[in-house]
């Protein structure tokens, strides 16, 4: 689905059905599609019932892990006295990721009816959708619909009559990438600074607040009213190339890409076919030359690697990429990879939370050696130094802010070294120009 | 604009004060009601000065230096004054890719803002890059205040600064 | 509940520790010492300079060892090369943007980041880019924040967090702009809130008064414990040519863990008191002349074979002396009192129990008690016209000065003689002050502590203890022992409470009466 929004027939609208759609945004225009009459029937029964039924599904993680989220939902303890809490993830932040982003802006009632399901299902009386600051339209249709199901006892201490609480707040960020990262996420809810939290203690264990808590991100939860109202089995029935990775997913297209935008297709869908039939590949007069497949966080690979992978966890790994949240970034041949990635470098640099060492300098150290390097003052010796800087920040520190940036950086020189090297002065001080 | 001579207002009181005392009830904690406070206070007064970290500390029962730490985390509360037209534009990789930086230069050339960061000389601007405001396929992104404008490009700067009053 | 024991091997060292115990304790404990910058004993784990990344076996990735808790037959490797590159790299992040400023850096010598660098890091640095600059700023109190080379251990942060309760101290912005903050007109000036300068490793936080004073390798340290207040932290005091220059706490868990208060560490100040008697004294006529000690000490011991003696004693008086005092006591016959000062209010710390600056101002009072002392706010009150009235190193008032007049003779032993006692005063001892002599203090809960000679006392000065065993063995009951441990084994033996206490026993850690203390 480029923008406007109009779906393209390889597409599988599920979550996307309505977008464009600003009839289907109010709680009437969302009834008469069919709306909340998964959270119905899910509060008529057993929380239980509702993660086998997920669980079965195959549906996994949309944030960017990609874990199981029956699994997830199944580590919190029914019955162990404390309170619970599910906090929903719509802090996307990931650059070359919009997808939640439209969600909420067409069908917000799609979301507050997965959360209000997803907190049933956990034990949670209380969930909270952290959106991001700089998301006001989001924000404010998301709110809207959270205030509609209030005044229609959708949520609140009956919710639909069930006699079981649910409540749903919206918190708003403020500006930080670092607070997508789950545990991150919950100390900003809780008034802190963004910075995540060392595991263990996992979230299911003792999350928000201390208690046992839930994180899902936004395209995840909304799935799971269409899973409970169409089945398990038709959930896992959407696959293309792999069982383990099932359902529909939204990926965002952005760069240089003749139609960019969100496009919903079922996993394992060819990426080739993908990248020149649905977004109609590089714009007029221009060729694709690099693809970061799965938010700027993930390695980037070449067009003819994209050509042959698969749209799923299994096919993007296979390719030596991921997945991760579906942000596909397309370079065409007029991009400069080393100033892309000095650009993506300095946005991680801008981002790190400041708490580890490796992380906190070596990301602002990267990106001033690219930065000096795309100013045509770089040598041989900076390329392997920050290969070795990557490998210091890889795998060593809290969270991977650190290693997305060292992906970044690894995989544009292994895939593009030649434009790194064609911007190095040769003896006589002379620049040459990345040309290709 | 700030005027540091006159006495300092407080933000929470009335409908603000109720505002906050409905949010703080959705929280098992008062320091949780602390962003939300902040926004609040930074939409009354449009930047967050000492005074209003110190409000908000005795509000919700911190410390002003924990309230700082916590502003200075996020991008989006200002510990200055900025223009009254406070304008992001989304400059991280995708958008360069789109020419974003000709949008930036666009905007710094016609708010007569010169520099990043800088305000304009009759208080109207300030422009500042930020990085991916989440609508990359949309390229320039581009907030003042809290409109999100999609699709920028140096040819529309010059519409988008004459709808600002 | 005690924790069930779990076998861990560090380093080929197989070692048996409590459940629950870190890797990096547990190394401590093989005799490995991992480094770190962020973890400290007495702070909340944050885990974040990565420095004490170590191989685990089995684990897919470096575990930080101050957050990573043993499990059962752990294989650890702190030297392996994984760990080793993995430390290296941490080292030489932390140097890019830390100034190489060691020659004129108040850490320098007691510097975790030379230290660790000097073990593990790169000969050469690859940075080739400008290093951030920040201003110096003021924190209030006695600490100085130099931003440049601050690693963001955030130790600081939580130790006003956590510890002293009293959120001043902020991690401001992020990424590489981070930097430790404050709010404008909250101070550092929290009553323990010179410790930050202690848990800084590196060269960030700075004590004003220190500041430039000396480079850490001339400086001697002896084990001591603070005179300040019943408390009795322990300390180490700092000296440098035979001058007192810093007072820092010195670990013990059982009292003040890893802290002392500002004010405790300001006592350093008068240990170097230059207006103080360095020779004895003897009234000639309406003047005192200098005396030899043989002289001084046979006035003494004439004055006390007549008459019974009333002590006045300091409770900064050591347990040896003032048991030596109690001996005196006992043979010319009288009493013995202590003044203390009580001063509030209480300055607790609040994140450690049953810490704090005490109103009691004198490390000794509960010595006193032991040895028979009696607690008065009136110390000339019991005395009988004609007694010898022994004032040790305490100061009386205008009003206890008229009354001491009833006295037979006054006989001052201490540094400072009043110039209100001076007049009536038929001999002054010179004695030396806590850095100058050795002994044990009694805190407020009956622990009894060491604490060492750090410096050589002036001129004639000599211990309190040593000149009442003279006086003893002039009066004819020798006390026998040449040294304080063989007064303290003596004391050990008479006095009930100290029954089986020895230095040796006492370490430097000090151990409890085994009465029953009441709070």
């Amino acid at each position: 689905m480029g923008y406007p929004h109009r779906s393209h027939p390889r597409e599988t609208p599920v979550l996307s059905a309505h977008f464009g759609d600003p009839d289907a945004r109010s709680l009437t225009g969302w009834r008469k599609r069919g709306g909340y009459t998964a959270l119905e029937q899910a509060l008529a029964g057993e929380p239980g019932a509702i993660v086998d039924v997920v669980k079965a599904s195959g549906l996994r993680g949309r944030g960017g892990a990609g874990f199981p989220t029956g699994v997830k939902w199944s580590f919190m303890k029914p019955g162990d006295g404390k309170p619970h809490y599910l906090c929903c993830n719509a802090d996307e932040s990931e650059p070359g990721t919009f997808k939640d982003r439209e969600i909420m802006r067409w069908t917000p009632h799609a979301l507050v009816e997965g959360v209000a399901i997803g907190a049933y299902a956990i034990g949670a009386e209380t969930a909270y959708i952290y959106i991001r600051g700089e998301f006001t339209e989001p924000i404010t249709h998301v709110t809207r619909a959270v205030e509609e199901a209030y005044a229609a006892g959708i949520l609140g201490a009956n919710a639909m009559g069930s006699g079981k609480r649910v409540d749903v707040y919206v918190h708003r960020g403020a500006g930080a990438y670092i607070c997508g990262e789950e545990t991150a996420l919950m100390n900003s809810l809780e008034g802190k600074r963004g910075n995540p939290r060392i595991k263990p203690p996992f979230p299911a264990v003792a999350g928000l607040f201390g208690q046992p808590t839930t994180i899902n991100n936004v395209e995840t939860l909304a799935a799971v009213p269409h899973i409970l109202t169409r089945g398990a089995a038709w959930y896992q029935s959407l696959q293309l190339a792999s069982p383990k990775s099932v359902g529909t997913k939204l990926f965002s297209v952005c760069g240089n890409v003749a139609r960019p935008g969100n496009y919903e297709v079922t996993m394992g869908f060819p990426f080739g076919e993908f990248l020149m039939d649905l977004c109609g590949g590089a714009p007029p007069g221009r060729k694709i030359k690099g693809v970061i497949p799965g938010g700027s966080s993930v390695p980037i690979i070449t067009l003819d690697e994209a050509m042959v992978c698969t749209m799923d966890y299994e096919g993007f790994i296979a390719q030596g990429t991921m997945l991760g949240s579906g942000g596909v970034i397309v370079y065409d041949d007029a991009q400069s990879i080393p100033k892309m990635v000095a650009r993506l470098a300095r946005f991680y640099a801008h981002e790190s939370c400041a708490q580890c060492s490796q992380c906190r300098e070596g990301t602002a150290w990267s990106t001033r050696i690219l930065e000096r390097i795309v100013a045509g003052q770089g040598t041989y010796a900076d390329l392997d130094t920050l290969l070795d800087l990557a490998d210091n920040m890889t795998g060593k520190t809290i969270c991977v802010l650190s290693d997305s940036c060292a992906a970044v950086v690894v995989s544009g020189i292994q895939k593009f070294r030649h434009e790194f090297e064609a911007l190095i002065p040769k003896k006589q001080g002379t620049v040459a120009v990345a040309a290709d | 604009m700030s005027h540091t001579d006159t006495p300092y207002e407080p933000v929470f009181t009335g409908d603000r004060r109720a505002e906050l005392d409905t949010i703080m009830s959705r929280y098992p904690t008062t320091q949780a009601a602390l962003l939300p406070a902040l926004w609040i206070a930074q939409n009354a007064r449009g930047w967050l000065s000492d005074p209003a970290i110190e409000e908000v500390a005795q509000v919700l029962d911190l410390t002003p230096a924990y309230v700082k730490g916590v502003i200075s985390f996020y991008t989006m509360y200002h510990q200055h004054p900025v223009g009254k037209h406070f304008i992001q534009v989304c400059t991280t990789s995708p958008c360069t890719a789109c020419g974003a930086e000709d949008v930036v230069k666009t905007f710094l050339e016609q708010t007569g803002c010169g520099e990043l960061g800088l305000t304009s000389a009759d208080g109207k601007y300030t422009v500042i890059e930020v990085e991916c405001l989440g609508a990359c396929g949309f390229a320039t992104p581009v907030m003042i205040n809290d409109e999100f404008l999609e699709s920028v490009t140096p040819a529309r700067v010059g519409a988008i600064l004459s709808q600002l009053k | 509940m005690t924790q069930p024991n779990v076998s861990i091997t560090v380093e080929g060292r197989t070692i048996s520790v409590a459940a629950g115990t870190s890797i990096l304790e547990a190394a401590k404990e093989a005799g490995v010492l991992i480094p770190h910058y962020c973890y400290h004993p007495s702070l909340p784990v944050a885990g974040v300079c990565r420095m004490c990344l170590v191989e685990v076996e089995k684990m897919p990735k470096l575990a930080p060892a101050c957050a990573t808790t043993v499990a059962e037959g752990q294989v650890v490797h702190v030297h392996s090369p994984a760990a080793l590159k993995a430390r290296e790299g941490v080292l030489e992040f932390l140097l890019i943007n830390h100034p190489l400023d060691c020659p004129i850096c108040d850490q320098a010598g007691e510097c975790e980041l030379q230290d660790y660098t000097f073990q593990e890091g790169r000969a050469d640095s690859r940075y080739e880019e400008p290093k951030r600059f920040n201003p110096m700023e003021d924190f209030g109190g006695d600490v100085l924040y130099v931003p440049n080379r601050c690693i963001l251990c955030t130790r600081c942060v939580r130790f006003m967090d956590d510890v002293a309760e009293d959120p001043v101290l902020n991690v401001s912005e992020r990424g590489d702009r981070a930097f430790i903050g404050k709010a404008p007109g909250h101070d550092l000036d929290h009553a323990w809130a010179g410790n930050v300068v202690d848990l800084c490793p590196v060269g960030a936080l700075l004590s004003k008064d220190f500041l430039n004073k000396a480079r850490a390798w001339e400086l001697d340290r002896t084990a001591s414990v603070c005179p300040n207040c019943s408390q009795g932290c322990n300390t180490i005091v700092e000296t440098r040519d035979n001058v007192v220059v810093r007072m820092k706490p010195r670990p013990n868990d059982a009292v003040n863990k890893h802290f002392m208060c500002d004010e405790g560490r300001a006592e350093y100040r008068w240990l170097n008191r230059t207006d103080r008697i360095v020779h004895p004294l003897i009234k000639v006529g309406s003047e005192h002349r200098e005396a030899d000690w043989s002289v001084a000490l046979a006035t003494v011991v004439s004055a006390m074979r007549t008459r019974p003696v009333h002590v006045v004693a300091s409770a900064r008086q050591s347990n040896e002396a003032l048991f030596l005092l109690r001996r005196l006591i006992a043979t010319a016959g009288g009493r013995g009192v202590v003044r203390i000062r009580d001063e509030g209010p209480e300055l607790p710390l609040p994140g450690v129990p049953d810490l704090a600056r005490r109103t009691e101002r004198a490390p000794n009072g509960m010595g006193a008690d032991l040895l028979g002392f009696t607690r008065t706010n009136d110390p000339l009150a019991t005395m009988q016209p004609g007694d010898v009235l022994l004032v040790v190193d305490e100061e009386l008032t205008e009003a206890d000065c008229a009354k001491a007049r009833e006295a037979g003779a006054i006989i001052f032993g201490g540094t400072v003689l009043s110039a209100a006692l001076a007049p009536d005063t038929t001999v002054a001892l010179p004695l030396t002050n806590v850095a100058e002599e050795e002994g044990t203090f009694t805190n407020l809960r009956g622990r009894v502590q060491r604490y060492l000679q750090a410096k050589a006392p002036p001129a004639l000065v000599r211990p309190s203890w040593f000149v009442w065993a003279d006086v003893l063995a002039g009066l004819g009951h020798p006390v026998g022992g040449m040294v304080p441990a063989d007064v303290f084994t003596a004391l050990a033996t008479e006095v009930a409470p100290f029954n089986g206490m020895s230095y040796p026993q006492l370490g430097l850690q000090g151990a409890l009466v085994s009465t029953e203390v009441t709070a």
